[in-house]
């Protein structure tokens, strides 16, 4: 009874993590897209990327020690770049799908990684190659559409308690654009088709809502979603920048650590993160466990199911009832 | 033609009426000098037409009774007319400089600068274009993004002199990072929807756009053999019928090729002249034959045939481009394949059962690529010589 128990608990704890819902949303997008709107998503490239970011998430986790394999991650980079990377050459897909899931390992200030992994790769292989692009006009501007992503990904916001980037991105780049349609006297079906982009919404919704990569002190959110919108319009209005939104995002990803060094705050943790080598690094100061702001360490570690890290707390005798995991903040309380 | 920054643009009209009455007002993304306004020959830009137009071919079944090959036939493909806006022009004046004013052909070619959208209408209508309610927001709007424009009358003598009947194309150089069409002013001086072919040469890929959907046609589809005698009703209809299904949204892309292949060719690919002539400056002067013959010259021009058809509700913005690195063939294309005429010398019934089968399809698809009536194109299919017409069953007859 008490094991049944137990399974139940870690299920709907696991179903608790946004990403699963991140998962379901970008799923549905994908397939809606991939059939209906034709956005150009190759099934030879969708495999490419998947097995690839699959692959590499399992090798580097093994190679770096970092804990347990954790798919849901490197399946929403996948998606992510399903639905927005395009090359007519599957070895870039490869590519690309390698170099999100390495800069993910690799890439990281304080064990926070800087890039979006999905944006990462795009851009780099944006940058380095004459056969990648980011297709921004195929997701069409249809209303309902766009009514239906918004409300997908609002779940995932909900779960995910991040919703500050995307609305500060998005307020941001509807003043921007607004304040140039009647700067030049447009009538206001421009700036209304320009918002209702399709690629946008995606990007707004499941890209720089990313908890992972945007800064953990709220304020700081919000800034750094009305700087990427900045950015965007700037490439977008002045440079005549092709996927505008991926490369401000990508530009301004540094800012991040930046931010977070000057402003600490609670660092976000998915419910199941496990990826993190900070985690290993810390894991022999008990210690640290109690500090207010985390240092990078997970309330994934109040986890039930995390034996180690039970050990290690009753070695202490600080041992209470554990709580749930809760998601989506790390040490919160209920 | 694109390449990196810079952009030659050729625009041919379909003009039709007094050449008096034609005029045109150019909105460039750049400042422009004289030199870079040509006027083309309308032969370049047939040529490119019938090169990219969707295509009729067709296939001969074999005697049914003979263990043979598949002989095929392609018959070249029927070429469709260029329609293209422009924006018309009439009445009074100020406040504008001519930066320069000088005749190209049968055109009197002026380039503007003005910093303001009011002086800049009142100069056009002063001087004889008829300016449609409206554009001056637009004008404005375009003066705002840094824009310039140039405009162009019709010389009624040079023209006469010259003997031609027809408007050659005006084509206009200049580098910017903006690869885009302005297709505001168009939606202006027409009260039904616009028709526009936009054609792009460019080295690395198929060209698409970034703020509206870039949608391939249908293609590759069977349909039967009376279409031959229709093609051009049936392409109107069946782009008719898909502008529709995309709620008159999207970008109809119609071909996607390297220029310097085709397989079937409706026309033979652009010799380097025209290329160069319309804009391609990386390949060099030379014969088609020789680019042919030796394939490692092969000029690496990707031909790209957009097709839309706009109004100011649905394509409220200009046209924004970018070039992809997506170097898939595609074209429209759709097949005709005809049934065995000659006499056999065995027990058929089975192939002709399966060429009745294939006609049925074949109607069916015809009706759902261009909303044909399904009866009336049934009707048009001639049944196999010995078949009994088949009965249609009473449900067919009530709903379809």
């Amino acid at each position: 009874m008490n094991a049944l128990r137990k399974t139940l608990a870690r299920h709907t704890g696991r179903l608790r993590d946004p990403r699963c819902y991140q998962v379901v949303a970008l799923g549905t997008l994908l397939t809606f897209g991939a059939f209906e709107l034709g956005i150009g998503a190759s099934a030879s490239n969708v495999a490419a990327i998947f097995i690839t970011a699959l692959g590499t998430q399992w090798l580097l986790t093994r190679w770096l020690g970092t804990g347990r394999f954790d798919p849901l991650s490197p399946l929403i980079t996948s998606l992510s770049l399903s639905l927005l990377f395009r090359t007519d050459t599957p070895a870039l897909a490869v590519a690309a799908a390698g170099l999100a899931i390495g800069s993910k390992f690799l890439l990281r200030i304080r064990g926070k990684h800087v890039f979006n992994p999905a944006t990462f790769g795009i851009v780099a292989l944006f940058i380095a190659s004459d056969h990648a692009w980011i297709s921004t006009g195929q997701w069409g501007s249809a209303t309902l559409g766009g009514l239906a992503l918004i409300s997908l990904g609002m779940l995932v916001l909900t779960r995910a308690r991040r919703a500050e980037t995307t609305f500060a991105f998005l307020a941001t780049y509807a003043l921007i654009v607004a304040g140039r349609a009647m700067w030049l006297g447009d009538p206001v079906s421009i700036p209304l088709h320009q918002l209702r982009n399709g690629a946008l919404l995606v990007f707004a919704f499941f890209m720089i809502s990313d908890p992972r990569t945007t800064p953990d002190s709220a304020a700081c959110r919000l800034l750094f979603g009305a700087i990427v919108a900045a950015v965007t319009a700037s490439l977008q209005f002045a440079l005549f920048q092709p996927g505008a939104p991926v490369i401000a995002l990508a530009a301004c990803a540094p800012l991040t650590p930046l931010l977070d060094a000057l402003f600490r705050d609670r660092r976000y943790e998915w419910a199941n993160a496990s990826a993190s080598p900070f985690l290993t690094f810390r894991k022999e100061n008990p210690h640290a466990i109690h500090r207010p702001h985390g240092l990078g360490l997970s309330h994934a570690r109040h986890c039930p199911d995390r034996p180690r890290l039970l050990r290690l707390l009753r070695r202490e005798g600080r041992y209470e009832p554990v709580q749930p995991c809760i998601p989506g903040r790390a040490g919160a309380q209920r | 033609m694109r390449n990196g920054d810079r952009t030659v643009i050729t625009m041919a009209n379909d003009f039709e009426g007094d050449a008096r009455d034609f005029a045109v007002v150019v909105p460039v993304p750049t400042f422009i000098e004289r030199e870079q306004i040509h006027v083309a020959e309308k032969a370049l830009i047939d040529h490119l037409d019938a090169y990219t137009s969707p295509r009729l071919v067709e296939y001969f079944d074999p005697d049914p009774c003979m263990r043979l090959e598949y002989r095929t036939r392609q018959d070249a493909a029927k070429s469709l007319a260029i329609e293209e806006t422009t924006v018309g022009a009439r009445d009074e004046a100020t406040g504008v400089t001519v930066e320069a004013s000088y005749s190209v052909g049968e055109y009197d070619i002026q380039i503007l600068s003005g910093e303001d959208s009011r002086g800049l209408i009142r100069w056009l209508n002063a001087n004889g274009y008829r300016i449609p309610a409206g554009a001056q927001a637009i004008v404005g709007s375009y003066l705002r993004q840094d824009m310039r424009f140039f405009v162009a009358k019709v010389n009624v003598e040079a023209q006469a002199r010259s003997g031609r009947n027809t408007l050659r194309p005006l084509q206009v150089a200049y580098e910017s990072h903006k690869f885009m069409l302005p297709i505001r002013l168009g939606t202006l001086n027409a009260d039904r929807a616009q028709e526009l072919y936009v054609y792009t040469l460019t080295q690395n890929g198929r060209v698409e756009t970034t703020n509206y959907r870039t949608v391939k046609l249908p293609s590759n589809t069977e349909v039967p053999e009376f279409v031959e005698a229709e093609f051009g009703e049936f392409y109107r209809a069946l782009f008719t019928e898909q502008h529709e299904a995309q709620d008159r949204r999207a970008v109809f892309l119609e071909y996607a090729w390297d220029m310097g292949w085709c397989d079937p060719c409706a026309a033979d690919p652009l010799s380097n002249e025209e290329l160069r002539e319309l804009g391609v400056f990386w390949v060099e002067p030379g014969s088609p034959n020789e680019r042919i013959a030796v394939p490692q010259r092969a000029p690496n021009v990707f031909v790209t045939r957009l097709h839309l058809r706009y109004d100011a509700e649905r394509f409220p913005e200009d046209l924004v481009l970018q070039e992809t690195g997506d170097r898939q063939n595609f074209q429209g294309r759709y097949v005709i394949r005809h049934p065995f005429a000659g006499k056999t010398g065995c027990d058929d019934s089975s192939y002709r059962a399966s060429v009745q089968q294939r006609k049925e399809r074949e109607a069916q698809q015809l009706a759902a690529l261009t909303g044909w009536d399904i009866e009336a194109i049934r009707a048009k299919i001639p049944l196999l010589a010995g078949t009994a017409p088949e009965e249609a069953s009473w449900w067919r007859k009530l709903w379809n």
